[in-house]
């Protein structure tokens, strides 16, 4: 049964459109529509019976009317074609080229909502990768199969961590670049062009994929972007054998967009309107990320999202965190005390890291001393806090000393340039010095030998 | 026959006369495998367990005859069964990488012989019960099987197969059943998942289940057959604490089951479990480890059955005269999933979505823990472990809220530990257990009659230390009286010398009992023997300038399991300079007065 076209629609609600009497409708077949203007749109089957089919349009229902439509059901999924020749190009949500070039051609042609990765077919990821940004190598380290979101908000500098980041990672030691895909959604045209701009500039773009769907496009489309660039990224990955990194700005716009979709389904919501599959929809996308035992490619995933009103418990970071292995989280206070990346260090989290770090692979101290910064850290913060209540001079010497180092984490160790790449000695060196701000007995989770070879403690009271 | 006549998501409307709720069916051209879950005047609501992406109405749909039922017999330890039990090894083979549909795979490998050896009681001629033990293979190097007879098979035993080697397909005793009909027992037995297997009686719990983590084991202890739940926002600490009871745990049996969570995570427990060695066997972990994953990004309806599909795996090894301790991380997806279903049932949702049932569905869960005598006239248990992952990390949400009622031990994961990076983040002022009397009674014989009392003085120094840093953050530090201040600097310690416990360190990562109480026992002596100093008039500063907290700190990674003879060393050296400045200051209070 393949390729019927009608052209009579029954009902258009929202994003969806709703036909009657057609047969045989596969569920998540792709749909073609073309107005009464010939416009040509795409849908998907999201729910078939023999009486009626739904429709989920993803340029949106505007201006199509029930009686001048005509829709072709294709009978196969949604499906993009790939090919190496997707480098250095800019495609929409779909697929299509945003470049003014020919669409790709290719014979390889898979299926965008891919099959569940088999558990047992992965490979721990393990190779730390150097970023050169301390609160990231040093506290949270990346590794390569990890996906790490940056959790932001708005008027955040996450755009230009983001820059960085993929600017700077790679392996300590191993010269082979990540091949980027570069995923927006509902960002704006500013945006957008701040990555191309940044790719230009530091030379990459030959080995960037963009898939952009931009703040004035169609909504729907977000839902499909993402597994769209995904599966760019895998056949990079596992049919090109290149380390992916996947860039998605701003998961927090698709989620809206599920939304949407979902409330006009009737389906039943659960925290904020958002629906109750919104874990395992989101969980389907960052899943995507990882390593296949034998394969030599790998996806490494950077979303970003932010957080409606900096609220970390809001369902899309919160679900977020559930799923993925840590988080960046952005801090607007430090942002506001011009601390650039402000990232704020107690929240943040790599669940990666142990593996990837240590005698092997940076340095043996690295475990023990990410530890103690942040037990350091929290103790200064309090100590802080205190010193807001009752006045600094009221605090006991200890503390002010804590609260020194506070400031000097903040402002030399969290705190770095745009352009600056600190390698994971340097990030460790700093570390220690800031360390030595306090005397041995207040660090417990470095050993003996730690505190003999790195720390420089010289009683001052 | 029937066929499909609508889809919507992972629920499949069929019409098909005469299926029964519960039953198994198999849709459409892929074979994809369901369950009825509703049956309606002439059609029935099918939830599918794998994608029903391109099925289309009209296609044909077969009824399998049978509810979810699952394979139990040997050759599960070291596997990985997917959501409805298929292996995820085998599927690989067929499938590569991606999960295909439609696969049609046994659970247990029907080409591998195992050495049967006859149970003495298999007697031709004798009476046999269901549920009695036919005999025995070795399953690893650690675990041998007792095959049980179905628990629902009765009679006299007509034949048996001689010791030998035999594949689970063959027969190896046949049964008269009362009304003369003869049953054929084979070394595999089914189950329906969603029937708790039964048991002769209920035996009390009463030994506790030793993890290795302090704050578990001394502060909020488990029982073996008791339940338990771990809830915490993302990042806490859920998965690790599971992991390290899957390590550690004085079972014989773990099963892990991974329910909406991780790929990775999975991963990790079939590189490291391998190469691990069970404190007590000395052998590999893997060989008293299985695991059950259905991962995030596996369809949802999975999810669901695969709890029960682990709880009934459970209970066969139970049933085998087995300790048995399932971690299922997490509970909370599996309650999505019922979530999912109902909604898509159009069931009225409750609370944030959930159908009424939730609560009842999660208690008759949790019911299957237990310790019990077991029909083979053993006595086994299955420890449930359920961790939880409440939405902002909102404890009041329904999934933690009605689990709270039903387990009996709550360890309770604080996101102000975590990102202290205090782990186990376990907070000791929201944990609680019910178990902590009968556990005594074990610390007490094995360990010291002193537990209970070293227990109860650290839980109220921690609240006591509670309460002063609230006093601190109004007022200020100068408001604390000098012994308050050393109630401080002691529950520091407790924290950080007892509570804190690395699951990365090499030596610490497991704390034998002894261990774990000698430090618990160090702390606090030091704790009142300062305490007493200073009323004598010792100033709080020349003990916290002492060197002593700050090794007291690290013992637990310096001391190890097989000697505890420098945490005597230790206890010695503090003693004696105590003693020294107790006589000094006696001799100044003896002098003023
Ligand atoms: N006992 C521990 N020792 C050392 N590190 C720990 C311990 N517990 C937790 N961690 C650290 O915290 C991280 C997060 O822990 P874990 O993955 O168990 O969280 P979770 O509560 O399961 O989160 P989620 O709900 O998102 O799955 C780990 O990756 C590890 O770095
Ligand atoms: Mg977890």
């Amino acid at each position: 049964m393949s390729q019927l076209e009608y052209r009579r629609v029954d009902s258009i609600h929202g994003a969806l459109m709703f036909m009657k009497n057609v047969a045989g409708i596969g569920l998540g077949d792709r749909v073609m529509i073309r107005d009464k203007d010939g416009r040509r749109r795409n849908g998907q089957v999201i729910r078939t019976s023999g009486d009626l089919v739904m429709v989920q349009v993803f340029e949106g229902t505007e201006n199509l009317d029930l009686e001048n439509t005509w829709v072709r059901f294709l009978d196969e999924p949604f499906e993009i074609s790939l090919s190496p020749d997707m480098l250095g190009r800019i495609f929409n949500g779909i697929g299509e080229p945003r470049d003014d070039r020919p669409p790709i051609i290719s014979s390889v042609r898979r299926n965008v909502n891919g099959a569940p990765v088999n558990p047992a077919a992965r490979a721990y990821p393990r190779e730390f990768i150097q970023t050169g940004i301390s609160t990231i190598d040093g506290l949270n380290s990346l590794v390569r199969g990890q996906k790490l979101p940056v959790f932001s908000g708005s008027g955040l500098p996450h755009n230009r961590l983001a820059a960085q980041i993929v600017r700077q990672a790679r392996l300590p030691g191993d010269s082979t670049n990540f091949v980027i895909v570069f995923a927006a959604m509902g960002v704006s045209y500013s945006d957008a062009r701040f990555f191309e701009k940044e790719f230009e500039s530091s030379g990459v773009l030959r080995n960037v994929v963009m898939f952009t769907n931009l703040a004035n496009d169609p909504p729907m489309e977000r839902l499909i972007l993402p597994r769209t660039a995904l599966t760019a990224a895998e056949y990079l990955a596992y049919d090109l054998d290149r380390h992916v990194l996947v860039v998605i700005t701003d998961m927090t716009n698709y989620a809206e967009a599920l939304r949407e979709v979902a409330t006009e389904k009737g389906d039943v919501p659960s925290r904020k309107g958002y629906p109750g599959y919104l874990y395992s929809d989101l969980a389907e996308i960052y899943e995507r990320a990882g390593r296949l035992r034998d394969r030599h490619g790998s996806i490494t995933m950077i979303p970003i999202l932010s957080m409606p009103s900096d609220d970390i418990t809001h369902p899309i970071p919160d679900l977020s965190g559930y799923i993925t292995e840590g988080q960046i989280v952005l801090s607007r206070e430090l942002h506001s005390k011009s601390v650039y990346p402000p990232v704020n260090v107690p929240p943040s989290l790599s669940r990666l890291m142990k593996d990837g770090i240590g005698k092997d692979d940076t340095r043996e101290d690295h475990p023990r001393v990410a530890s103690q910064l942040y037990a350091s850290y929290t103790r200064a913060l309090e100590a802080r806090n205190l010193a807001s209540i009752i006045g600094a001079e009221e605090l006991s010497s200890r503390d002010r000393r804590y609260l020194e180092f506070a400031d000097r984490f903040e402002t030399d160790f969290v705190r770095q340039g745009e352009d600056q790449e600190r390698n994971i000695i340097e990030t460790l060196d700093l570390a220690w010095e800031l360390l030595s701000l306090l005397p041995p007995s207040a660090l417990s989770r470095v050993t003996d030998e730690d505190l003999h070879k790195y720390h420089s403690w010289e009683e001052s009271d | 026959m029937g066929e499909v006549s609508e889809v919507n998501g992972p629920i499949v409307t069929i019409r098909q006369p005469g299926v029964r709720n519960g039953d198994q069916v198999r849709i459409g051209e892929l074979g994809l495998i369901g369950e009825v879950i509703h049956i309606r005047s002439d059609d029935a609501l099918v939830q599918v367990y794998e994608s029903t992406e391109s099925l289309q109405p009209g296609e044909q749909v077969t009824g399998l005859g049978h509810p979810l039922r699952v394979e139990l017999g040997p050759g599960m330890l070291g596997q990985i069964f997917d959501g409805v039990q298929r292996p995820l090894d085998k599927i690989m083979h067929m499938s590569g990488e991606h999960i295909s549909r439609g696969l049609e795979l046994s659970a247990l490998d029907r080409d591998k012989s195992w050495h049967f050896v006859p149970h003495e009681s298999l007697v031709v001629g004798t009476r046999f019960e269901g549920g009695e033990i036919l005999g025995t293979v070795q399953e690893t190097e650690t675990i041998e099987h007792r095959i049980l007879a179905p628990p629902d098979c009765r009679g006299e035993i007509i034949e048996h197969a001689p010791e030998g080697d035999y594949t689970i397909e063959e027969i190896v005793a046949r049964v008269r059943g009362e009304s003369g009909s003869i049953q054929n027992l084979k070394m595999y037995h089914h189950w329906p998942v969603r029937q708790p297997r039964p048991y002769r009686a209920r035996a009390g719990a009463s030994l506790p289940l030793i993890t290795g983590q302090r704050i578990l084991d001394t502060f909020f202890p488990m029982l073996k057959g008791g339940k338990a739940a771990v809830p915490g926002p993302f990042g806490a600490g859920k998965t690790i604490v599971q992991q390290q009871i899957a390590r550690w745990a004085n079972a014989d049996i773990v099963l892990y089951v991974g329910c909406g969570e991780r790929g990775n995570e999975l991963v990790e427990i079939l590189q490291t479990f391998p190469q691990l060695t069970d404190p007590r066997s000395g052998r590999s972990l893997m060989e008293r480890t299985f695991l059950v994953a259905n991962t995030s990004n596996m369809p949802v309806v999975a999810r669901e059955a695969s709890i029960y599909v682990g709880v009934t795996m459970a209970e066969y090894y139970r049933d085998q005269g087995y300790d048995v301790v399932m971690v299922a991380d997490s509970t909370s997806r599996w309650a999505e999933a019922l979530r999912e279903v109902a909604g898509r049932l159009g069931q009225m949702p409750v609370e944030e979505g959930y159908p009424a049932y939730l609560a009842s569905r999660l208690a008759a869960f949790y019911e299957r823990a237990g310790n019990v005598d077991t029909l083979a006239g053993g006595n086994g248990s299955v420890s449930l472990i359920g961790a939880v992952s409440p939405p902002g990390g909102d404890f009041s949400e329904p999934v933690t809220s009605h689990t709270k009622e039903i387990i009996r031990t709550f360890w309770a994961l604080s996101k102000p530990l975590a990102d202290a990076r205090h782990y186990p983040a376990v907070s000791w002022l929201e944990s609680f257990t019910d178990y902590a009397e009968r556990a005594a009674i074990w610390w007490a014989d094995e360990v010291s009659p002193d537990w209970a009392l070293r227990r109860q003085q650290a839980l109220t120094l921690l609240t006591e230390a509670d309460e002063l840093e609230r006093i601190v953050n109004l007022v200020g530090p100068e408001a604390l009286s000098a012994s308050q201040r050393w109630v401080l600097e002691s529950s520091g310690l407790i924290k950080e010398a007892v509570l804190q416990q690395s699951a990365l360190d090499a030596i610490d990562s497991y704390c034998s009992p002894q261990k774990q109480f000698r430090l618990l026992d160090l702390v606090l002596s030091y704790h009142l023997d300062g305490t007493e100093l200073i009323s004598l008039g010792v100033p709080v500063e020349s003990l916290t300038e002492l060197p002593y907290g700050g090794e007291l700190r690290r013992l637990k990674s310096a001391v190890s399991n097989d000697d505890l003879q420098p945490l005597d060393d230790f206890a010695s050296r503090v003693r004696e300079s105590f003693d020294t400045m107790r006589t000094e200051y006696s001799v100044n209070q003896g002098n003023k007065s």
